[in-house]
């Protein structure tokens, strides 16, 4: 009996917030398509609610008698818009609310695939789908939305990106709160377990297991041990310590998989924060050696930060997925706040932090007013980021309506709490009203 | 099945004796122990072993949640296996 390393691992889940952040089944729904719209949202009902019977029980089973806490428990389905294009429906809200159904009758926390791909152009069910976006985020609770708009490989879809700024603003006028249940993606994952951008991909097996670790708190412990010391040592703890995090997703996924019956898919390697004290990624960069997050050298910091736990957690499991980084999001990051609040980081350096970690402006919330071609381009900027860089970026901003910089909007849970932020003013309106097809980049062509 | 035990708790007269005699009272057989004083906390840890025909992991779990609550220890019980998954390679 190594009592060193029990202690370590019980440490680790007790005062360090080791968790298992998700355990997301995807679900393929191709198989529930059909030209009549009610008999398709039947299969689609049936066929989650068949698929995932015991997910919440085996999850529940694990966390039993592993001692490891599982946070979410999730489901993540083929995007809707190319399932219900056969019907003929002209809205697809009423999709929207059978997932909603098929979540509650399971008891998970959240599905995902309200969802198209327009990255390349529309078929006639994205479009469809977009427009429902506000209408379906407002009558359902449990439901993500998430849209890709651009990729490496096809450029970014301008038109789409002009579309969602005003669907964003929609949503906010009907409810600030429910634009964190969608994000706008460039090269969106097939195999993310995380939400609200989870949905399963079109190349994905019929129903698969991924599971999204945390820990952002071991690794904050782990770096004070190594205080003063080179760049060097950081990295390496950092790995370290993101081998031992990973293997427990490893170790967790694969007995969840086993208990279910359905193929293990992939550990996504993500540093995710929540709003409770410890559990920030902006306190790793503080303990990095910055005075505060929104500092010179904070995008080197996280970098580093974002390539180690890469490299530590590749070994530790056998297939790596997902987004696979350091996240970002602002109202789940208590430090994160603290910094906003007090004028330490503002959206500029955000955005440059999103090209070296995952995913992208997450979960952060503008002033009421701003323009539907504001936000727009800045989901055009986040999108120009991942196309060129080959990376997963999104954007997922609050316009909190009726509020300013200096005020804040709740969420509640392990959404927190987000500071409203100032953005620039100057507008994109006439770059975006241009519409039309930003070409890949020339490193697309690898053939 | 396998798990191993922690027990964590103000140190006090007789806490090896009320956690030994509760796991004979389940039929756990003891194959490890160690236990040690830190910053006056008393830790010990325990490898246990059982029939799982017998008792369930859950069952085990409840009686050692009532013996901690009783008595003033934080008391948890794992599966073994997940111990070995994270720190061997």
């Amino acid at each position: 009996m190594e009592s060193r390393s029990i202690l370590e691992t019980i440490q680790m889940v007790a005062e360090e917030n080791l968790d298992i952040r998700t355990i997301t089944m995807g679900i393929s729904l191709f198989d529930c398509i059909d030209s009549d719209g009610a008999k398709a949202r039947q299969k689609i009902y049936d066929k989650i609610t068949t698929s995932a019977r015991d997910l919440v029980k085996v999850a529940d089973q694990i966390q039993t008698e592993y001692g490891v806490p599982i946070i979410n428990k999730r489901i993540a389905v083929t995007p809707i818009a190319l399932i219900a294009a056969a019907s003929g429906d002209t809205d697809y809200v009423a999709y929207a609310q059978t997932m909603e159904q098929a979540a509650v009758a399971l008891g998970v926390d959240l599905i995902g695939g309200f969802s198209a791909l327009v990255q390349k152009g529309y078929q006639s069910g994205d479009r469809k789908l977009i427009a429902s976006i506000p209408q379906a985020l407002a009558e359902t609770s449990r439901v993500c939305s998430s849209v890709n708009v651009g990729s490496t490989r096809a450029g970014i879809n301008l038109d789409a990106v002009g579309e969602m700024g005003h669907i964003i603003k929609q949503i906010a006028a009907k409810d600030p709160v429910n634009c964190m249940s969608l994000v706008v993606f460039a090269n969106a994952v097939d195999d993310n377990p995380f939400m609200a951008g989870a949905f399963h991909g079109v190349g994905e097996a019929d129903r698969v297991i991924n599971v999204g670790i945390s820990g952002p708190g071991v690794v904050k412990r782990a770096l004070e041990q190594v205080r003063g010391q080179s760049i060097d040592v950081v990295s390496e703890q950092i790995k370290k310590t993101a081998f031992k995090v990973t293997r427990m997703g490893q170790f967790v996924g694969s007995i969840a998989a086993k208990r279910l019956k359905v193929p293990f898919g992939i550990v996504d390697l993500s540093l995710a924060p929540t709003p409770n004290e410890g559990d920030s990624v902006a306190e790793i960069l503080e303990e990095i050696g910055l005075e505060s997050v929104g500092a010179p050298g904070t995008t080197a910091a996280l970098a580093l930060l974002n390539d180690a736990v890469k490299k530590g957690g590749v070994m530790a499991c056998e297939h790596v997925g997902g987004l696979s980084g350091a996240f970002i999001p602002v109202s789940e990051d208590a430090e994160m706040i603290r910094a906003v609040e007090a004028g330490r980081l503002g959206i500029e350096k955000l955005e440059a932090m999103t090209a070296v970690c995952s995913v992208g402006l997450d979960m952060i919330a503008v002033p009421g007013d701003t323009t539907a071609a504001t936000i727009s381009g800045m989901i055009a900027d986040e999108a120009a980021i991942g196309m060129i860089n080959n990376k997963t970026t999104a954007v997922r901003v609050i316009p909190a309506t009726g509020q300013q910089v200096g005020d804040s909007i709740e969420f509640g849970g392990l959404f927190g709490r987000a500071p409203i932020m100032a953005v620039n003013p100057s507008q994109p309106t006439a770059f975006v009203q241009r519409g039309g097809h930003i070409p890949a980049p020339i490193h697309s062509f690898k053939n | 099945m396998k798990a191993i035990i922690t027990v964590v708790g103000q140190d006090q007269v007789g806490i090896v004796a009320t956690v030994a005699n509760e796991l004979a009272h389940l039929n756990i057989n003891i194959v490890d122990i160690s236990q040690t004083l830190m910053d006056h906390n008393f830790t010990m840890m325990l490898s246990g072993e059982w029939d799982d025909h017998q008792l369930s992991f859950a069952d085990a779990k409840t009686a050692l949640d009532a013996l901690g609550e009783q008595s003033g220890l934080t008391i948890r019980i794992q599966r073994q296996a997940l111990f070995d998954a994270i720190q061997k390679l």
